[in-house]
């Protein structure tokens, strides 16, 4: 039986992470994955203690920079299923630039970010999605940089797969996790997450009132479609697959990598390095 | 031994010119030295290379030169005192110039460029000339122009070079050298070779001067090598991406100058800690900030040493020219995978993208250090070891869960706080650092062991100092040696202990405040009696230590 053990936390009592973490532990379940065959990678921050919690291969690198070191783990062994779980601050803030550029490279790779936003492990402070006039230690005044709509962002940038889901609806929850860790290349979720602690305007009431499955007769293909519902900010939050476009994905555009053969596995015959050397006489 | 100046401003073809005149010469049986002086700009400017050549190992660029190619007026004004009374320059007749000398050739190479067909064949006709010149004859010309020319223009530079031939007298004699069969290539390609030899099979970096040669030369051989070569965001995703492959088992590198490094050194904390091997090169320029980009200095010796937030082993060997360049990568990408720590090798522009013949590299006996593939029990990726080593498995390869965390964490690879497991973890760290200097390797010694003076240098001014010892020691009938760095932190000390009582001992180093000298201090109380120090970008010259040691003006 592929069980896949979790282990105690650190969060609060009540966190948002907690259904999310198991929400990715029946996804993964259901989806017949071994512990060992899942790499699970992570920066810094609350979300990012994830890996810590679920037996499987496990990396927790820096804040901002699990993206970088997640797609060059599946370069490095495409046989790896690699999903990294970080938060707003982490994917959004400090890791920002390296966002923007995965979309564009299109590695086999799942992204669940656990977005409540709020820096939760520093105690509080404004993340990138802060609502404008939330108050903290640091924005006194009120936040007064508009939020980031990483949605918008994520189709903007050519992303191919760009959800939206809840930690309040683990249901939809599983099954956007289990079409995402399918789907051949970067695919992102954004999940909606309250933090007990130092969030009290986002909370699960806020939530439950705020979010709104697209309907089935939402046709994620649809790119013009699926910007408008990444632009509905409003008192309803869409969620579910809002944009789904099948792309070449990296591996299969790069000449070493594209017959599926992983990079680790791979021998250089000697002769190479001969020739190489002759090269230059 | 012959030295020619070919100058010109950027986008001239200076570097074509070079290439071919390289390759003809190391043909007919020269040792070949070639350093770049180029500007940060893509066209115009003033850029020039020094082409030296003779029947012996090369080991210095020289400013006493032979022979000028000036394809522009510029290129006259700044070098003609540089020139030999038996020398010659070069140029075009339509060459605006003030200078009036009768060393100066004037050709009209653009117009016989025309009449043979092809306006841009100028610099083959100047080659052809300069074959001349040196009296080489045109034997080799077909079959190296067939190794570097497209098929559709190599007759009309044969042409040129043959024009340019008759077009001129003989100056100088043929010598008779025996390097035809050695290799000729820049330090930063042979970084990419010894790399490609080692075993490596990623490479992730955001181009930077003067380190981006290596990007280009692994990216030009990945596909036949194996190495996937990524092009990062930014330096910070290089490293973190090196990284990240590396902990999935596939030998991995990163490259940049000194700017660039600066970004990664969160990143070479993680290394540290996490133990995920990892070779990192910085290629230095001259800084701080954007400094002088396409020049070189060796100021980030200190820096690179201590980079970083936190205390991990870490090895920096400093690459001293081109053999170290392919053998020492070779070795940190070995030390790397058994040590499970970061290996930082330090070039510059001048080692970089200088072009030297060298031996062709030996990889007969090559051997790579590679991951345990399996343990037999319970598996701890951190276990507590006598010699700081634990086993790393790479995950997915095997059935056991693999961990790597950046915060303290226990011998299972999971978050802790505890001071015990704190304290164990650290000692653990650093324990590696004994076996690592069980291997160092002491600084290599030139010249008279009996000598009263003992110059001291490390990486790229191995060159220019083993000329001076030489030169010095001819001069003097003896009395000077000199120890050279490349395993340089840890530092080796043995020989430093052993040679320096007694004598006269002068640090030379391209940086302004002595970083070498400063090492050896801290390290082992050792004080260096005089100092030569060179930062305004320009690698110091063997007959430049020799005029600063002979004739005073130490700093």
């Amino acid at each position: 039986m592929n069980q896949f053990v979790t282990y105690e936390t650190a969060w609060c009592p009540g966190c948002g992470n907690f259904p999310i973490l198991n929400s990715l532990k029946t996804a993964l379940e259901e989806l017949g994955k071994q512990p060992h065959e899942v790499l699970m990678v992570a920066g810094i921050g609350q979300a990012a203690k994830t890996p810590q919690y679920l037996s499987a291969n496990s990396y927790c690198g820096l804040h901002g920079r699990a993206l970088p070191a997640a797609v060059a783990a599946k370069m490095a062994n495409e046989k790896l299923t690699v999903i990294v779980n970080s938060g707003d601050g982490d994917s959004y803030g400090e890791g920002g630039n390296h966002f923007i550029h995965n979309i564009r490279r299109n590695v086999n790779i799942t992204h669940f970010v656990h977005n409540n936003q709020i820096y939760g492990l520093t105690k509080g402070q404004a993340s990138p999605t802060s609502k404008e006039g939330h108050v903290t230690q640091v924005q006194t005044d009120g936040n007064k940089n508009a939020p980031l709509n990483p949605i918008l962002l994520a189709i903007a940038a050519g992303a191919g797969f760009v959800a939206r889901a809840s930690s309040g609806d683990q249901k939809q929850l599983i099954s956007i996790m289990k079409e995402a860790i399918n789907y051949p290349g970067y695919a992102f979720v954004d999940i909606l997450q309250p933090c007990v602690s130092f969030n009290k305007i986002n909370t699960y009431g806020y939530y439950k009132n705020a979010v709104n499955p697209v309907g089935e007769d939402h046709n994620p293909a649809d790119k013009l479609e699926a910007i408008k519902i990444a632009m509905e900010l409003g008192d309803k939050i869409p969620t579910g697959i809002i944009y789904r476009e099948e792309k070449e994905e990296f591996h299969r555009k790069n000449f070493l990598l594209k017959d599926g053969i992983p990079l680790i596995e791979q021998e250089t015959p000697k002769e190479v390095l001969t020739q190489l050397i002759q090269s230059f006489i | 031994m012959y030295n020619i100046l070919i100058g010109g401003a950027a986008g001239q073809g200076i570097d074509t010119t070079v290439a071919i005149l390289e390759k003809l010469l190391k043909r007919s049986g020269y040792y070949i030295y070639t350093t770049r002086d180029f500007m940060s700009r893509v066209r115009g400017g003033h850029n020039f290379s020094l082409l030296r050549f003779g029947t012996e190992e090369i080991t210095s660029h020289s400013y006493v030169l032979d022979g000028i190619i000036a394809l522009d007026g510029e290129t006259i004004e700044l070098h003609l005192n540089q020139l030999t009374q038996k020398g010659f320059v070069l140029c075009d007749s339509g060459l605006k110039n003030t200078k009036e000398d009768s060393r100066i050739i004037k050709l009209d190479m653009n117009q016989m460029a025309r009449n043979i067909g092809n306006a841009k064949v100028s610099g083959s006709i100047a080659v052809g000339a300069i074959l001349k010149l040196f009296g080489e004859p045109l034997t080799y010309v077909e079959e190296v122009m067939k190794s570097i020319m497209k098929s559709e223009v190599l007759d009309v530079n044969i042409k040129a070079i043959q024009a340019g031939f008759e077009s001129v007298e003989k100056r100088f004699d043929h010598l008779e050298g025996g390097f035809n069969d050695y290799m000729l290539i820049s330090g930063s390609k042979a970084v990419g070779l010894g790399a490609v030899a080692g075993g490596l099979k990623f490479y992730s970096a955001y181009p930077m001067s003067p380190s981006t040669t290596v990007l280009e030369y692994l990216a030009s051989v990945g596909n036949q090598a194996g190495v996937v070569v990524e092009q990062a965001e930014d330096e910070i995703a290089a490293i973190n991406m090196a990284i990240g492959a590396s902990f999935a088992g596939a030998k991995a590198m990163t490259g940049t100058s000194g700017g660039g490094f600066c970004l990664k050194v969160e990143a070479l904390g993680l290394s540290g800690i996490a133990e995920i091997p990892l070779v990192a090169i910085d290629v230095q320029r001259p800084g701080p900030a954007t400094g002088l980009p396409t020049r070189t200095e060796q100021s980030d010796l200190k820096f690179v040493i201590s980079a970083s937030q936190g205390e991990f082993p870490r090895m920096v060997i400093a690459l001293r020219n081109h053999e170290d360049s392919f053998y020492q990568t070779i070795r940190a990408l070995n030390l790397a995978e058994k040590y499970q720590i970061p290996v930082i090798l330090l070039s510059d522009q001048y080692l970089g993208d200088t072009t030297a013949c060298v031996k062709p590299y030996d990889v007969s006996d090559i051997k790579l250090i590679q991951p345990a593939k399996e343990v037999e029990g319970e598996y701890l990726r951190y276990k507590l070891t006598e010699d700081g080593i634990s086993p790393r498995l790479i995950p997915g390869v095997t059935k056991n869960l693999v961990a790597a965390d950046s915060d303290e964490h226990d011998e299972r690879g999971w978050i802790t706080e505890s001071a015990e497991v704190r304290n164990q973890m650290m000692q653990k760290r650093m324990k590696k650092l004994e076996g690592l200097m069980e291997e160092l390797i002491e600084p290599e010694f030139i010249g008279d062991e009996s000598g009263k003076t003992l110059l001291l240098g490390w990486g790229s001014t191995y060159g220019p100092i083993k000329e001076a010892v030489s030169i010095l020691n001819k001069k003097e009938g003896g009395g000077y040696g000199a120890l050279i760095f490349g395993d340089i932190y840890p530092l080796p000390q043995e020989k430093l202990k052993k040679l320096t009582p007694n004598k006269k001992v002068i640090n030379i180093e391209q940086n302004a405040t002595g970083q070498l000298a400063s090492l050896i201090r801290e390290q082992t109380g050792i004080t260096c009696h005089d100092s030569i120090l060179k930062y305004d970008g320009r690698q110091i010259a063997g007959e430049e230590i020799v005029s600063k040691i002979l004739e005073g003006g130490l700093m």
